[in-house]
């Protein structure tokens, strides 16, 4: 009687901690984006149709990198990044590489705020304080997992069908 | 799909493993900023094998190591600026902590834009000049930093102006000169320098005017030589359309200005009417009466 209440009890737990673990997957799943709503951004006017593409563009970066690293395919930077954003993430992929290991990045929040617009309208800079999770996998295998919580700083630059990153890197908070 | 199950075994794998670290091994220290291209040293405590990572999108290390030792990052291995997580596996726990690297303080290239190449001139705000510092390895510089921009060539005074930058980029914009010409556009920060050359084209003509005389039959037409507002010679190449309206019908020549002026002949008609025009520009008119 004891042992069939154990095994209902043990039944139970792990239910509940399937449903939880569903809920958590279905919750990371959900990218969160909040764009500030900017009033000045330097010398130009920043129309809503730009500001929708740079967003979008920059949000598909993200998936990029974020493919490019965890597959260690370079091949998979280029329709989103260039210049010294794309040369660095090329040699962290290189680096990798050499090293056998991966990077999963999992964004799960932007808080994106344009604030430069340059007057001749070739170049766009944002900050994104991001969420997102991190994954080292050694040889196959996850050693590190950690959420962090960050701001980044991005520009971006006009080619012929889309916004690409041109600058990436972390802006701490002064 | 395989990476959202990735993540959450690997989250209860995390948590169950951070409870048993908690109570064996010491947190990982670092510093919470360090300078691009600085050394970094990170002292471990415990014993045994393990293994240190420090990945972020802009670099990736890897290190063997033993518990207890001091492993030391030379100046120049972590270069690239941005946010890294570092990672102690050892054989019973993984350590974590977070850093962030920054552009070294000392700007070393500026990633200049100067548009358009080639204006008229004596336009008002008519030349831009972007500025990104960037430090030696290629890092936004994003200490406020101040940037000299100068504009100097033919005609007119070397205009300065200083910006200091804002999340690392500067930005002014300047007037083109009232004598057309080359002109160098400067931006400097310490001791780098970036120049561009910006070409200053005339504007506009200015009193568009032409002449006409009779020879034989027709009438040839010139036009007085072509400057613009400012009295810089209209290029040669310049279009220049004359165009002669008679008794309802119509002649357009279009000629290109040659040293500054541009000539052609049309059919003398008794009462026509020609005139003269380049770009936007209206000349003269000419009522052309047979004497």
């Amino acid at each position: 009687m004891k042992g069939t209440s154990r095994i209902q009890a043990e039944k139970l737990l792990l239910a509940v901690g399937l449903a939880l673990a569903t809920l958590l997957v279905w919750a990371f799943d959900q990218l969160a984006v909040r764009v500030t709503a900017t009033e000045s951004v330097g010398p130009r006017t920043l129309e809503t149709q730009t500001k929708t593409a740079v967003v979008r563009d920059y949000l598909a970066a993200w998936q990029s990198l974020s493919r490019a690293l965890e597959e260690n395919n370079p091949s998979l930077l280029g329709a989103d990044f260039v210049g010294f954003a794309k040369d660095k993430l090329f040699d962290t992929i290189q680096d990798q590489q050499k090293l056998g290991i991966r990077t999963r990045y999992q964004d799960r929040q932007h808080d994106i705020n344009v604030v430069f617009y340059s007057p001749e309208g070739l170049s766009i800079q944002l900050l994104d304080t991001v969420e997102y999770d991190v994954q080292v996998v050694d040889h196959n295998k996850v050693q590190a997992t950690q959420h962090v919580r960050t701001r980044y700083l991005a520009v971006l630059t006009p080619t012929e069908v889309r916004w690409k990153v041109r600058i990436f890197q972390s802006a701490p908070e002064p | 799909m395989k990476s959202r199950f990735t993540f959450m075994f690997a989250g209860w794998a995390l948590a169950a493993m951070a409870v048993l670290a908690t109570a064996q091994t010491a947190p990982l220290e670092l510093p919470k900023i360090i300078a691009a291209g600085t050394a970094l040293s990170v002292s471990t405590a415990g014993s045994g094998r393990a293994v240190l990572y420090i990945v972020g999108p802009g670099q990736a290390l890897r290190r063997d190591m033993q518990l207890g030792e001091t492993i030391i990052f030379g100046p120049g291995d972590i270069h690239n600026a941005g946010h890294y997580t570092a990672a102690l596996v050892g054989s019973s726990s993984t350590q974590t902590a977070e850093f962030d690297v920054t552009a070294a303080k000392q700007p070393s290239m500026l990633s200049f834009l100067a548009k358009p190449s080639r204006l008229p001139v004596d336009l008002h705000d008519g030349i831009s000049g972007v500025v990104y510092v960037l430090d030696a390895f290629r890092n936004l510089v994003l200490q406020p930093t101040e940037v000299s921009f100068e504009l100097s060539g033919i005609g007119g005074a070397t205009q300065t102006r200083v910006a200091r930058t804002q999340n690392g980029v500067a930005w002014v914009e300047m007037d083109s000169a009232p004598k057309a010409g080359s002109t160098q556009f400067q931006a400097r920060v310490g001791n780098t320098t970036e120049k561009r050359i910006i070409q200053q084209v005339p504007g506009e003509p200015c009193n568009l005017r032409m002449s006409a005389r009779r020879s034989g039959a027709r009438v040839e037409l010139e036009t007085e030589p072509l400057f613009d507002c400012r009295g810089n010679t209209v290029p040669d190449g310049t279009i220049v359309t004359f165009k002669e309206t008679y008794n309802g019908g119509e002649t357009t020549v279009d000629v290109p200005l040659k040293r500054g002026v541009a000539r052609t002949n049309v059919p003398a008609y008794d009462g026509s009417i020609i005139s003269v025009a380049t770009g936007v520009v209206m000349g003269n008119e000419i009522h052309w009466q047979d004497r």
